[in-house]
């Protein structure tokens, strides 16, 4: 039950002008239930390398198993791996297109050919799972305000039933209350359900908050791989790839090179604080 | 994928057609296209061909390009040929099998309206190759000028369209988004009968409408705010300006028009039936 | 000399129903009073929705007040005749970087505002080369927009307001679509202009972390600005910004925290030197 990537590479317009090495022999593997960051800068093919788990985008070479199947062998049922492996694009709000909000959530169920009581109750589901009030139910998606749009998208793929749900920048636009609250009810989400969530962000803020592993990239290759802690022990390496490690973790590096006695691994305000209050007592 | 898709296909390069005022390559290429319609002779077509082979030479536009530029009108091209071919009667009759009959005259035709419209295609792309797409909108804008006294808008279409070309790549992309989103979520675009197709289509053009016309409300505030009040008392980063080489080109491509017109009428030849 | 000067601002649209038919109006903005001195650096903070980007819209005449007034370099933008020079007094670059650019190379887009403008075109040539350089864009002046980034987007059409020579420049969520990178990048490039052509500067944006270097910062909610200060003041009410669903910069929170656990730390600070100097001192 997991995610294994071998050795994949991925090259963008081959033999033209724009050719461009989007992934680079990227080998890695997400078990079932892991709450995983992926994070890298515009370019670093963190898009592209998501966009392979759902078989979107077809690796120039390389393998990708799903639950140990190979899912570039012929016949492979890519419908059903897209209902595993619900992948929630930027913007997602961007792709509502019915007339009211429980039937935008039923397109995906209705793809896979449930019956109509059937995705009903899946979409009610889902949005229950996101938190999206019941009695908008009927109404316009395009009348919603961002973060209620933003609800319904993901509850669109939700309703899938996927064992992965892969979420990109689901926080982009987004005010800082409206952040926080998707990302609680992602993890919330993946609390109660178990499925694995793969978050992919440019917020690395963001992203120690809430996962317990994160996968760097830099120009379509995998820098880091670790829990917060190891990766943000990184931080000079990633501020040469313009990336930063969170603002907390810059301090208490800063207050040991001062000649505090403290481990400098906090990647939380609250680690931090403890870790502080602890040295200077 | 959609993307590879190239839409005012410009070539760029900075040959001696390429330098030239938009305006002179708008009207040469009409003139061109005239000049096919008002001759049919061996003689204008041999004078119509060294004219297009010149001046591809020094647009330094691959002729690989070109042809390519050719392969959408096949179809046309074969249809247009077949019917003639066969339904042009007199002369003598070189072919008979079945119900189908091919003659002199049904040949001649046949191969020079096929020389006529590859000629047709090949000169006005090469307009295109060689002119970029602003060019080619402040050209038009300029020679339809005199349009303005009929109240015909003329510069708001020709700022809509050089609008439209900025945004088609856009667009595109929006669309292959939009596309693999909805495939993400199940969809299936390639599968079933055409109304099942084309139903497939609303979750792709409800959204990518729905985003066209959020966009162009952002862009008609934004040139609202740089002071955009339609062309009146507009100037010009880059004003259209007639050199001598522009004037040159009028001459030679009228000389042109003539010399293929009266090679027809008063110096054609025959060679076999054409 | 107030560059912008509002006083008992409203601005009111109607609520309709399925059939066109009005059943009631909403508020944006709700009795705003605003002063922004020549040559300063303002943001505007708020949610979604609080009314900060009416507000903006106001101060270029896009949007006029249904109830009180605005007055732009002293000139009120209710006044038909005064449209153009308002607009051309005071700049804006909006949110989303795509649907602002109009021309299909770099140096075009720049050049049309001013040509909007009338001005003639060997001063365009002129105009355009300088913002262009001032932005950090001039190698991409022929470029075509589609192939650049987001920040170097957002600094095409910084440039382009800049070609206008403006008094006062509103920068709408200049940063809110773009990565890390971008948002340095655009922000940047704004404390370039400040500095060296001293124009007005506001600032929209939710990013506290670009607002630190402002002269004044308002925060708005529900069309009411509802807290006016410096930074400093702002940020050290951290409980008070949360409730009109603002964050604040994760120093100043990791402050804050400590602050609650007993620690003797200065409120409002802004900067991880300033926290590390306050810890030290607490040795």
């Amino acid at each position: 039950m997991s995610i294994a990537l071998e050795h994949i590479n991925y090259v963008y317009s081959p033999g033209t002008a724009y050719e461009k090495q989007a992934l680079k022999d990227v080998s890695l593997v997400i078990p079932q239930g892991q709450f995983v960051g992926i994070i890298g800068h515009t370019g670093s093919g963190k898009s592209t390398l998501i966009q392979h788990l759902n078989g979107l985008v077809r690796a120039a070479s390389g393998r990708l198993l799903y639950e140990g199947k190979n899912i570039y062998e012929e016949g492979y049922d890519m419908r059903w791996l897209r209902s595993q492996v619900g992948l929630v694009f930027q913007y997602p709000e961007h792709q509502l297109f019915e007339v009211d909000v429980l039937s935008d959530v039923c397109f995906g169920p209705k793809n896979q050919g449930l019956t109509q009581e059937e995705c009903e109750e899946r979409a009610k589901e889902a949005l229950a799972l996101v938190g999206f009030p019941e009695k908008y139910y009927r109404q316009s998606p395009f009348e919603l305000s961002g973060g209620q749009k933003r609800r319904v998208a993901i509850a669109g793929v939700l309703a899938m039933r996927p064992k992965v749900l892969v979420l990109d920048e689901p926080t982009a636009g987004l005010d800082p209350k409206g952040r926080d609250e998707i990302l609680d009810q992602v993890e919330r989400l993946h609390k109660e359900t178990g499925m694995t969530v793969i978050l992919v962000s440019h917020s690395m803020e963001d992203v120690a908050r809430y996962v317990e592993r994160i996968i760097v990239m830099n120009r379509g290759e995998k820098m880091l791989d670790g829990a917060p802690r190891e990766v943000f022990r990184h931080c000079k390496e990633l501020e040469k790839v313009g990336l930063a490690a969170p603002q907390v973790t810059y301090v208490m590096h800063d207050l040991k090179e001062r000649g505090f006695d403290l481990s400098p691994d906090a990647t939380t305000i609250e680690e931090a604080a403890d870790e502080i209050m602890r040295s200077l007592s | 994928m959609i993307r590879d898709i190239t839409i005012g296909q410009y070539y760029p390069a900075e040959s001696r057609i390429h330098r030239l005022d938009p305006r002179v390559k708008i009207v040469c290429t009409l003139l061109f296209l005239v000049s096919l319609f008002i001759q049919n002779s061996l003689a204008g077509y041999v004078i119509a061909t060294v004219f297009l082979g010149a001046v591809i030479r020094l647009s330094e536009v691959p002729l690989k390009y070109i042809v390519k530029g050719l392969k959408p009108i096949v179809i046309l091209l074969l249809f247009t040929v077949a019917m003639n071919l066969f339904l042009t009667q007199g002369g003598g009759r070189l072919v008979h099998f079945w119900i189908f009959t091919i003659t002199e005259n049904g040949l001649r035709t046949s191969v020079f309206m096929a020389v006529r419209l590859m000629y047709l295609v090949a000169g006005s792309s090469i307009m295109t190759f060689t002119t970029s797409p602003n060019g080619l909108t402040d050209g038009m804008e300029k020679l339809l000028h005199p349009l303005n006294k009929v109240n015909i808008p003329v510069h708001e279409v020709a700022m809509m369209m050089s609008i439209a070309l900025r945004f088609i790549p856009i667009l595109l992309e929006e669309t292959d988004k939009i596309m693999k989103a909805q495939m993400a979520r199940g969809a299936d675009f390639e599968s079933g009968n055409i109304i099942q197709r084309a139903k497939a289509m609303i979750p792709i053009l409800v959204p990518l409408f729905v985003s066209a016309f959020r966009r162009a409300n952002d862009l008609a505030m934004a040139m609202e705010a740089r002071c955009y009040h339609g062309g009146e008392g507009r100037t010009k980063m880059k004003p259209l300006k007639y050199k001598a080489r522009d004037r040159m080109t009028y001459i030679i491509t009228v000389v042109y028009v003539a010399a293929a017109f009266a090679a027809g009428r008063f110096a054609d030849f025959k060679l076999w039936i054409f | 000399m107030e560059m912008i000067h509002a006083e008992k601002l409203i601005y009111e649209y109607d609520r309709r129903d399925e059939d066109g038919n009005i059943v009631g109006t909403n508020r944006a903005i709700d009795g705003v009073d605003i002063d922004i001195p020549q040559g300063s650096f303002v943001a505007v903070l708020g949610h979604n929705g609080s009314g900060k980007s009416t507000l903006a819209k106001h101060m270029n005449a896009i949007l006029v007040p249904t109830g009180g007034t605005m007055w732009v370099d002293g000139r009120d933008t209710k006044d038909p005749a005064e449209l153009w020079n308002v607009r051309q007094t005071a700049g804006m670059v909006f949110q989303n970087p795509d649907n602002q650019i109009i021309g299909t190379v770099v140096e075009e887009d720049v050049g049309f505002g001013p040509e909007n403008l009338g001005v003639p075109t060997e001063e365009i040539w002129k105009r355009v080369e300088d913002s262009l350089r001032s932005v950090g864009m001039i190698e991409y002046r022929k470029a075509s927009p589609n192939k650049l980034s987001g920040g170097q987007k957002q600094r095409v059409a910084i440039a382009g307001v800049i070609a206008m020579e403006p008094k006062c420049i509103v920068l709408d969520e200049p940063t809110a679509m773009l990565d890390p990178n971008g948002r340095k990048e655009v922000i940047r490039a704004v404390e370039k202009l400040r500095k060296e052509k001293k124009v007005t500067v506001i600032l929209i944006t939710h990013y506290m972390e670009e607002v630190i270097d402002a002269d004044q910062v308002f925060v708005m909610d529900g069309g009411h600005i509802v807290m006016h200060g410096t930074p400093r003041e702002i940020f050290s009410r951290v409980e008070e910004l949360k409730s009109y669903r603002m964050d604040v910069p994760q120093v100043t929170m990791l402050a804050e925290e400590l602050r609650r656990r007993g620690l003797e730390i200065p409120g409002g600070i802004l900067r991880r030197e300033e926290l590390v100097e306050a810890l030290c001192r607490l040795r």
